[in-house]
């Protein structure tokens, strides 16, 4: 598979999250669930309508990075101003990264579930 | 704006509205050792590219206004997804094995139930970094040997080769398949199923 082109030129990057580095106070995991509570605004930023319109159903961030074709950190950013403006929830991993949690029984016998399934 | 954006996810199959729980696999190797075959062997929707841009300090995505490629480092990795029931959803990520992609393992891949480490036989040097990084960084991992043809080393020849713990699972499989590639995601959550009761009767 080839990736697709990009366009990583640092100041369209930078036009989009106006320069902010960092997702302030959200911590948004590769595989949180986002879902849009609203319908795009008209003269909203392009890139806020359209995470709004592709999350209708749950999508995790990183399908949102590679159907935006953005790099996550960028995504992690639009989505804190989409929650700060009251507009998406997430819905984030319910096991802590922690060691412990992940190596939990009855989350594993699902899992294995699943995969047998397939 | 001079870019588009690709609105709709083109007929892929969505998540269900119930989804609200993202679970996480890692398949990491060296270039060409069959990581995005397997994913896509396995997953419910075609495999996907993304990129996360960092400097080596590894904070956010550092200071993209200011002089630009300053040591910011950029890494692609590709994914799938399969759902396992009516909340759960696994996404299988298939990340590079080379040094400049490890510092973001913590940031990335933090919360990852456990790694599968693909190996091509004939290119067993390519796998040494990741499974030293996995060990250091405390991820359960299973080796997986990518059948490219060739001469075979014997499952002890291979495991000495990479200096594999004895209890590390070691599987054959041809990434091509979905049956295989099923059986290599299986091992690894048995695995991980034995490091957890072995860790209930240490308790
Ligand atoms: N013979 C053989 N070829 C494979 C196997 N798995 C992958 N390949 C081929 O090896 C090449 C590299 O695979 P790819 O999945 O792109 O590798 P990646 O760089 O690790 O993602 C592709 O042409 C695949 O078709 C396998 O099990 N056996
Ligand atoms: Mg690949």
């Amino acid at each position: 598979m080839s990736r697709p082109g990009r366009d990583d030129d640092p100041d369209r990057l930078y036009t989009l999250t106006g320069g902010r580095s960092r997702a302030d106070g959200h911590e948004f995991d590769l595989v949180t669930l986002v879902v849009s509570e609203s319908e795009p605004r008209p003269g909203m930023q392009s890139e806020h309508a359209a995470i709004l319109r592709m999350c209708r159903l749950p999508t995790a961030v990183v399908e949102i990075a590679a159907d935006l074709r953005l790099p996550v950190g960028i995504v992690r950013i639009l989505l804190a101003d989409l929650l700060d403006m009251g507009v998406i929830t997430a819905r984030h991993p319910r096991t802590a990264p922690a060691r412990a949690q992940l190596l939990d029984p009855i989350l594993l016998e699902q899992v294995l579930v699943g995969l047998r399934n397939l | 704006m001079d870019y588009a954006i690709s609105d709709a996810p083109a007929a892929r199959t969505p998540l269900s509205r119930t989804a609200d729980n993202g679970l996480k696999i890692v398949v990491v190797g060296g270039f060409g050792v069959g990581k995005t075959t397997l994913v896509r062997s396995v997953s419910d929707i075609r495999p996907l590219s993304t990129e996360e841009t960092m400097t080596q300090a590894g904070r956010g995505v550092d200071d993209l206004g200011g002089v630009a490629g300053k040591t910011s480092t950029t890494v692609a990795f590709d994914f799938g997804r399969i759902s396992l029931d009516r909340r759960t959803v696994l996404y299988l990520f298939g990340a590079p094995g080379q040094e400049r992609f490890w510092f973001l393992w913590d940031r990335l891949f933090a919360g990852t139930l456990g790694a599968v480490v693909l190996v091509d036989a004939r290119r067993l040097a390519d796998s040494w970094y990741a499974i030293d990084r996995l060990e250091h960084h405390g991820t359960p991992f299973i080796v997986a040997r990518n059948d490219f043809g060739g001469p075979r080393h014997s499952p002890e020849a291979l495991r000495d080769a990479l200096d594999l713990d004895p209890r590390v699972p070691l599987v054959d499989c041809d990434a091509r398949s979905r049956a295989s590639s099923k059986n290599v995601l299986i091992t690894l959550v048995e695995h991980l199923q034995a490091l957890a009761s072995a860790r209930e009767t240490a308790s």
